[in-house]
């Protein structure tokens, strides 16, 4: 059994969480044109709670979407069809600030498909990125605009972000692969 | 989340499992309809050919639909235009097709079991849009997704299949898709078109029509397949609807709630009142939208590549 190393416990989280709700208030002044949109699952559950976050600080409600980038993969002939999950957008994106989030950033490649199944549901003003983690390994020229902590990795090593949402304590933890 | 199958070919072979990821795919592939643009790029690049070799409107725009929603390239190959009439043998069809970089076949065909012909020695996958009286996969699956959409659940619910039954691939496939997931299913219609050798399925049949409605949630009405009774099989149209049809009388003493299923085309006046058909008990329409979703859940999970744990279609 491989020791898995604690990077973000229920505590630190929550503090990265409401920095980066801070940032996102800071870096756009017209809070009314901001939307959120998860990416699933962590992404839904992060993207949720920044909502709450947001609107606490804006004092008004802040439009909040899911969606699932399986359709828009890059990878879908080389691997199972993965599960997918609906898409559920209830606002129209077209003129928004479209802040994605995710849990995980790695490849970027997950965040490419994302950009596309966003494009194809309108015309955004602009798009902004949002993860709890940056583990590095880019593979496409993609940048987070708000980070809540860079976890320098090695390709064989996983980081496991687990949720309250699923029953789970709040962590992030980073184990090696294929131990367990 | 289970799907390591290249081909689909019937629901006999399929775990419950499988057709719960059928359903819950197609959920997320309903909603891409909704939208303006109703497109994704799943399937771009794959060329899908619609191999009909029996005639057919409806199952085949739906799949055409269907791919192309899925940005693949569809190509109609209907038997009355095609080579088969000029004597070509279906398998050298296929092999043509195949030739032209086909990813994925689908296939309808008069004769049971000529899909798994062909899925035994083609690389593309295959989908059977309608075998014969042999199986109607996807027609199962949509009508799954339908009940499960409108009654939340398919375990426990009773569901009656209402007609001819004996001619019919779309009972077949009904009948081991809801039998899996949990529904108990009875069967009605005149005797020489419902043979007690369905029992054998799981299922209960009655030759009582308003017994085997009364405590029905569903009831699905088949269609008389008047071209492949190659006998008369009951004495007319008149009495089958005074004695099997769905009438405003019947249909009063049915749970309030029962809803009415048809897989078109539907017979007005002979197996389903007019009204009936388009009141709101009826949801013949939404099993037509939910098709085209099961349709693209099917294709984009076939198009799947191979896992590492990957078993034989």
């Amino acid at each position: 059994m491989p020791k898995a190393t604690m990077i973000l416990d229920t505590a630190a989280m929550e503090r990265a969480l409401t920095r980066i709700a801070h940032e996102i208030a800071e870096r756009n002044d017209h809070s009314a044109e901001v939307a959120l949109v998860g990416i699933h699952r962590g992404g839904v559950f992060l993207a949720r709670r920044l909502a709450g976050l947001l609107s606490g600080i804006w004092s008004q409600t802040v439009p909040v979407g899911s969606m699932d980038i399986g359709m828009h993969r890059d990878d879908l002939d080389r691997q199972p069809a993965p599960a997918m999950l609906p898409t559920v957008i209830p606002f129209d994106v077209t003129g928004k600030t479209v802040i994605l989030v995710d849990d995980v950033l790695f490849s970027g490649r997950t965040i490419r498909a994302a950009l596309d199944a966003i494009m194809d549901l309108g015309r955004p003003k602009r798009i902004q990125l949002a993860v709890l983690i940056d583990r590095g390994h880019r593979e496409l020229p993609i940048k987070a605009d708000f980070v809540g902590k860079n976890v320098p990795t090695a390709m064989d090593e996983r980081i496991c972000a687990r949720f309250r949402e699923e029953g789970c304590p709040d962590e992030v933890t980073l184990e090696k692969k294929g131990g367990a | 989340m289970s799907w390591n199958r290249k081909h689909l070919l019937d629901i006999q072979s399929l775990t419950a499992e499988e057709i719960v990821t059928v359903l819950d795919t197609a959920r997320a592939f309903k909603a891409v309809g909704e939208r303006a643009i109703k497109k994704v790029p799943a399937l771009r690049g794959k060329t899908v050919v619609n191999l009909f070799v029996e005639p057919s409107t409806r199952t085949r725009i739906s799949f055409e639909l269907a791919a192309q929603r899925l940005t693949a390239d569809v190509i109609n190959f209907s038997a009355e235009a095609s080579s088969l009439k000029k004597g070509e043998t279906l398998k050298d069809t296929a092999r043509n097709l195949e030739a032209l970089n086909a990813d994925i076949i689908v296939m309808r065909h008069s004769a049971s079991g000529a899909p798994h012909f062909l899925a035994r020695f083609l690389h593309a996958s295959v989908v059977n849009a309608g075998d014969g009286a042999h199986e109607h996969p996807t027609q199962a699956l949509l009508d799954a997704f339908t009940v499960r959409e409108k009654k939340g659940r398919i375990a426990g619910l009773n569901v009656t299949i209402l007609g001819d039954i004996l001619y019919s691939r779309v009972a077949r496939s009904n009948i081991w898709a809801l039998t899996k997931l949990g529904a108990k299913v009875t069967l009605c219609g005149p005797a020489t078109l419902v043979p007690k050798v369905f029992e054998q399925m799981g299922c209960r049949v009655t030759y009582n029509v308003e017994e085997a409605i009364a405590e029905a949630d569903i009831i699905n009405l088949l269609r008389i397949q008047h071209e492949r009774q190659r006998k008369s099989m009951f004495p007319g149209i008149g009495e089958y609807t005074s004695l099997f049809g769905l009438t405003k009388a019947r249909l009063a003493r049915t749970k309030p709630d029962a809803l009415i299923m048809h897989p078109g085309p539907i017979n007005r006046g002979v197996e389903i009142d007019s009204e009936i058909a388009d009141s709101n008990r009826s949801v013949i329409l939404d099993q037509v939208t939910n098709g085209l979703a099961v349709r693209m859940a099917v294709l984009f999970l076939i198009n799947g590549g191979k896992g590492p744990q990957e078993v034989a279609a």
